[in-house]
């Protein structure tokens, strides 16, 4: 299980992001991390893999562990060693690196030859696409096509907890289903626990077992993924409208804090 | 021209041949450091200089050639760790001015020390090859220059093909493209860093030690650094098949207009011939001929 302990973010020394996280990911599980545009979900990530770091950021107070152990004063590679790896928004590819030099990247921190092999191929099983492309230099793939190479490298450390950002973020329906598809079949198969950020709620409630929502730097309404999908603020929210047809936020909410005592 | 002299035209085709390898070997030097840290390091030429330096005082303590090569290889990796640690760490995210005003007052301190320790003399580096020339058909060439090429070769091959084959290469490349999200494969970048800078050390003493023997050893061997600038602008900055055929090309140049030009004009134009190309490369391809481009998607 991933735990953040109500955990504190700061960027340059001064500028406070998260203001006391604490939410769970269970084992086999996929959680779903939902907020708007600048509402912390990155930087919550960041604080996991420890890429925080290389961006002047620190977790000030809290922690995060996995099954016990503390992770937020590791650096990155020694969190994927530990079994925990990000995938970025914005399709990440080394993009002037083929597909499969890709995939034996994202295999840096396994020494198995074999095993890594076996990895490759696994990973071309479950996108066949990559298989035709694998000699293709990545940045010129389609957005599909990245979306599910960023995806299949992040799988090629083996990993334990798979952290998403976005992954639906620009590309067509029918291929969003399909990468989703493939979460679902890992965390069922394989007992992979995903972390899924989205601001799409629609998509990622449909396949998370729980849900948290994110403002401004606080978690402000959790619960599993059934009730959020109930939840009357999460539609108005999330279609962006209430009955007047003005944009609103649960902070503007009054009885948003009634809601979250009896979700949780 | 009635008769034109393909003979003497194949003369210097092969002898530029020859010193284009070593430029490609010094360039790819330059070309690690500069793809994998992102660094321009103006003291490429000073890193051959000091490689040569350290060399050539080996064997005038008496030592055999392989030894005080094996000391230079060491000594230059040993360098090139400490440099990545204490000159270059400090200043990442220090923004490229600083950096490249770093590498620049390295060229000099690295100049000024390498005459403080070994004096201000000519020394030689003396190959274990004899010093019969040897003959190619038209050309015959002085064994150290031969073999000058052939190890260029050998290391360039070595080179290429771990940057392009092995894991830790791909692992190298990773880094150039991102440093962000090699961090997030669990990459570690700092040790690839260093990793660059080791890499750049050993090419530099291996050009050290065979540009000093058919040189001879003295702070004019690191003008060949001036020549690393024409073959990366050629080749692309970051692209380690472009320092080969840009190395390649360059010596040629250089050996051309030494036949053709400087005997008309009476000097001189084997030394700008080089920046001409690389001038004209700036204006038509800025980023070389196998840089790497912005990759645009629509
Ligand atoms: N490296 C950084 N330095 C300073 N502020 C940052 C940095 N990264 C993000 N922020 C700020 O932190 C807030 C949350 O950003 P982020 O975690 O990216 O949100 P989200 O992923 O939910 O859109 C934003 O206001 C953003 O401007
Ligand atoms: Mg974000």
């Amino acid at each position: 299980m991933l735990a953040l302990n109500n955990i504190e973010v700061v960027y340059d020394g001064v500028i406070l992001v998260l203001r006391g996280v604490s939410l769970t990911a269970e084992e086999g599980r996929i959680t779903t991390l939902l907020g708007a545009n600048g509402a912390g979900k990155t930087t919550t990530l960041k604080a996991i893999s420890g890429l925080l770091h290389a961006e002047r950021g620190e977790v000030t107070k809290g922690s995060v562990e996995l099954d016990g152990v503390r992770l937020d004063r590791l650096q990155p590679h020694e969190v994927v060693k530990r079994g925990i790896v990000q995938v970025f928004e914005g399709r990440r590819t080394f993009e002037n690196l083929t597909v499969e030099e890709n995939l034996v990247a994202g295999a840096h921190t396994r020494h198995d030859l074999g095993e890594i092999r076996a990895g490759i191929e696994r990973t071309y099983a479950t996108f066949p696409v990559l298989k035709e492309r694998r000699q293709h230099i990545a940045g010129y793939l389609s957005g599909g096509e990245q979306q599910m190479l960023v995806i299949g490298r992040a799988l090629m450390s083996n990993p334990k907890v798979i952290l998403l950002d976005e992954p639906s973020l620009g590309l067509a329906p029918m291929i969003v289903e399909e990468i989703f598809g493939v979460v679902r079949r890992l965390k069922e198969e394989q007992k992979l626990t995903v972390l899924l950020v989205e601001q799409n709620a629609a998509l990622a409630l449909a396949i998370a077992d729980h849900g948290y929502v994110m403002e401004n730097g606080r978690i402000v309404l959790e619960g599993p993924a059934e009730a959020l999908r109930q939840n009357s603020d999460i539609k108005e929210f999330y279609l962006g409208l209430n009955e007047s047809g003005t944009r609103k936020s649960y902070r503007d909410t009054k009885h948003y804090r009634r809601r979250k005592r009896w979700l949780s | 021209m009635g008769g034109f002299d393909w003979g003497f035209t194949f003369v210097l085709v092969v002898n530029g041949v020859m010193v284009g390898l070593m430029y490609a070997l010094i360039a790819l030097g330059f070309v690690l450091i500069c793809k994998a840290t992102d660094v321009i390091n103006f003291a490429q030429g000073e890193f051959v200089m000091f490689a040569a330096f350290i060399a050539a005082g080996v064997a005038g303590a008496g030592l055999n050639f392989w030894v005080a090569a094996l000391v230079s290889i060491i000594g230059m990796v040993a360098l090139g760790f400490g440099l990545e640690r204490v000159v270059l760490r400090p200043l990442i995210g220090r923004g490229i001015i600083a950096v490249v005003m770093a590498t620049i007052g390295l060229a000099a301190v690295l100049r000024g020390v390498a005459v403080l320790i070994f004096g201000p003399d000519t020394r030689a580096i003396t190959m274990p090859v004899g010093d019969m020339p040897i003959n190619l058909g038209i050309v015959s060439v002085p064994p150290a220059q031969l073999a000058g090429a052939v190890v260029s070769i050998i290391f360039l091959a070595v080179f290429s093909w771990f940057f392009l084959k092995s894991r830790v290469g791909v692992a190298m490349r990773a880094v150039a493209d991102s440093q962000q999200v090699a961090m997030a494969m669990g990459i570690n970048v700092r040790r690839y860093f260093a990793l660059a800078w080791a890499m750049a050390g050993v090419v530099s003493a291996i050009g050290g030690v065979v540009w000093g023997a058919m040189l001879g050893v003295d702070n004019q061997i690191a003008l060949v650094g001036l020549k690393v600038f024409p073959v990366v602008i050629l080749g692309g900055l970051d692209s380690i098949v472009g320092a080969i055929v840009g190395g390649l090309i360059i010596g040629v140049v250089e050996n051309l207009a030494a036949g053709y030009f400087d005997p008309v004009v009476g000097g001189g134009t084997k030394d700008f011939a080089p920046y001409l190309v690389m001038l004209i490369v700036l204006m038509i391809r800025p980023e070389g001929m196998f840089g790497r481009r912005r990759i645009e998607r629509v």
